[in-house]
């Protein structure tokens, strides 16, 4: 045997005992696993944020006063998931009070983007700028983006 | 007794040598206040020295400074309900020290002209009856001068100034960047015959002293201007001269045409003299500060190359983009040298769609003139406002120039809507 072989099988033997018992290490595991997928999709949201968000928001996320609502520990970006994917698929045009300020300019309906582009823009504000929050998926832009 | 006499007689002789010794080693600066140890964090051209007259006044916009020296502040949100703020100096330190607030409305027009205070509101206008101190007599009840001006969010602030003739002049910005079908829509075109520009993207006339005037009593003085903050009514040409928002992101809309660098230039913030009747051309072109020419904006089948019509006027000046210049003031002092004389101050309030590229702006900027027309290229005059170069280039300003305004003895203000300071910058020979 050679030691592809020796490793396959043990992984094998891990994955079945962490599926039969739902051990510890397991969930450990998918949680690493979606701790990936969330950072690689940040990496992609990084460059949807750069051509589509940056000029208003700004590349730390705060925005400008007056004018563009900040990106920081804000409900809108923390929040409801699917408020947050209607902004980006509709644009917004409302006068938003954010923290006792307000902001006048109008941001554009993205709806050009694809799913995976928006839940790859929203993954990244929701985890950088000081944000902590859960990643946003293709599949929840799809299902706000059917209605 | 004798001696006594001889004494008492000298008292007065040493009275006047004594003044003439205060006279001689007193600081060589008798008529003007001292600067901050700091100049108020500014950096300014040698001679000049800067104090922070106020601080904390709130969101500070446009300001006007009394015969008496007293200072008129419009704050562009109201604090603790009231937008204007009326500051004192009881001791002539040039330190304001009594603070009195009236006005319940938010804006950013404030002027002084014939024994009133002219202030504005997002969609109105008003004005308020001054006493001979320069006080006004009835904050709580000012006269209605304009109304049912439009504010639809963008570009919503209403500047006013006042010429020789009792006519008033307001800038009514246009609530769009360009004029897409769909606002900011990367790709998106223009707008047919731009319909913004029938109430708005301009600047209308209506008269100072004729209360609850609405659009149909005033007059579209000058179109095709996308949003004017900063304006003043030139003495030497009597003619009203205005700073022009240009447009943002020509990348981010059409990034075929425009690179991102070009985007952070490009258009130019315009300086316009105008005449009644006169179309700067917003939305259907801009200004390209380097080449000198008329552009077509791309919403309206421009490719950035393609020269716009001969009937839009030209600048009188123009700088590079998107420092936004809120606050002009054509200065008539004495007390700066003879250079600046009937020369334009304009105060840059700083840039933000110049982002990813290093913001820009956030200085006083002074423009020579000659016989009434800019004169020469431009010069930093008060530069710092921002805090560090870093703070400049990140955008997040500690101060903000807005507005201007020159005191009577020849000093001037700058007021700032981020903390509220209001500095005066004086010369001392």
């Amino acid at each position: 045997m050679n030691r592809i072989h020796i490793l396959t099988i043990a992984l094998l033997a891990l994955t079945t005992s962490a599926f039969a018992q739902k051990s510890p290490a397991r969930k450990a595991g998918v949680a690493k696993l979606k701790t990936a997928v969330a950072t690689s999709s940040a990496a992609d949201g990084k460059v949807v944020y750069a051509q589509n968000c940056l000029t208003c928001h700004q590349a730390d996320g705060g925005g400008v006063s007056n004018m563009n609502p900040p990106l920081i520990k804000t409900d809108y970006v923390l929040g409801d998931k699917n408020r947050l994917i209607k902004i980006v698929l509709n644009g917004f045009n409302d006068r938003v009070e954010i923290e006792g300020e307000t902001y006048n300019n109008v941001m554009p309906a993205l709806n050009h983007l694809t799913d995976k582009q928006i839940a790859d823009v929203l993954t990244y504000v929701r985890s950088n700028f000081g944000n902590k929050a859960n990643a946003v998926t293709a599949a929840e832009v799809k299902k706000v983006r059917g209605k | 007794m004798k001696l006594k006499v001889a004494f008492s007689s000298f008292i007065p002789l040493f009275a006047a040598a004594g003044l003439l010794w205060y006279n001689a080693n007193k600081p060589l600066i008798t008529n003007t206040v001292n600067p901050d140890a700091d100049n108020a964090g500014l950096k300014l051209p040698a001679g000049f020295g800067a104090l922070r007259a106020a601080e904390n006044t709130g969101r500070a916009r446009h300001i006007a400074v009394t015969a008496g020296g007293d200072i008129y502040v419009k704050l562009n949100r109201p604090k603790e309900g009231k937008g204007i703020v009326y500051l004192q100096d009881a001791n002539d330190d040039g330190k304001m020290d009594d603070t009195k607030m009236f006005g319940n409305y938010g804006g950013t027009g404030m002027y002084l002209k014939n024994g009133y205070l002219y202030a504005s509101s997002d969609t109105e206008v008003f004005r308020y009856k001054l006493n001979e101190n320069g006080q006004v007599i009835n904050p709580d009840a000012p006269e209605k001068i304009v109304t049912g001006l439009i504010e639809r969010r963008q570009h919503e602030s209403k500047s006013i100034v006042v010429d020789n003739n009792d006519n008033l002049y307001v800038n009514v910005g246009a609530y769009s960047n360009s004029c897409q079908e769909k606002d900011r829509t990367p790709g998106s075109m223009g707008r047919k015959g731009c319909p913004v520009l029938d109430s708005a993207g301009g600047i209308w006339q209506f008269k100072a002293s004729k209360p609850n005037q609405t659009y149909k009593d005033g007059v579209r003085y000058a179109t095709g201007l996308r949003n004017v903050v900063g304006l003043d009514w030139n003495q030497q040409d009597n003619q009203l001269f205005v700073m022009q928002h240009g447009r943002d992101q020509l990348h981010d809309l059409f990034p075929a045409l425009y690179t991102v660098q070009q985007s952070a230039i490009y258009p130019a913030e315009c300086m316009y003299a105008l005449k009644k009747g006169d179309n700067a051309g917003w939305p259907y072109i801009y200004y390209n500060q380097d080449e000198h020419k008329k552009i077509v904006a791309p919403e309206y089948g421009g490719d950035g190359k393609k020269e716009g019509s001969k009937e839009y006027i030209d600048p009188a000046a123009a700088y590079p983009g998107h420092m936004a210049p809120n606050g002009l003031l054509f200065y008539t002092g004495s007390m700066f040298p003879e250079k600046y004389k009937n020369g334009a101050f304009i105060a840059f309030h700083g840039s933000w769609n110049r982002a990813p590229e290093p913001q820009a702006g956030f200085f006083v900027v002074f423009q020579p003139f000659k016989d009434g027309k800019p004169f020469g290229k431009y010069e930093v005059f008060a530069d710092g406002f921002a805090g560090s170069p870093e703070k400049t280039a990140s955008g997040r300003a500690d101060h903000k120039p807005c507005g201007l305004a020159q005191g009577p003895d020849g000093s001037l203000y700058v007021s700032d809507d981020v903390k509220g300071t209001i500095y005066r910058i004086v010369y001392n020979k």
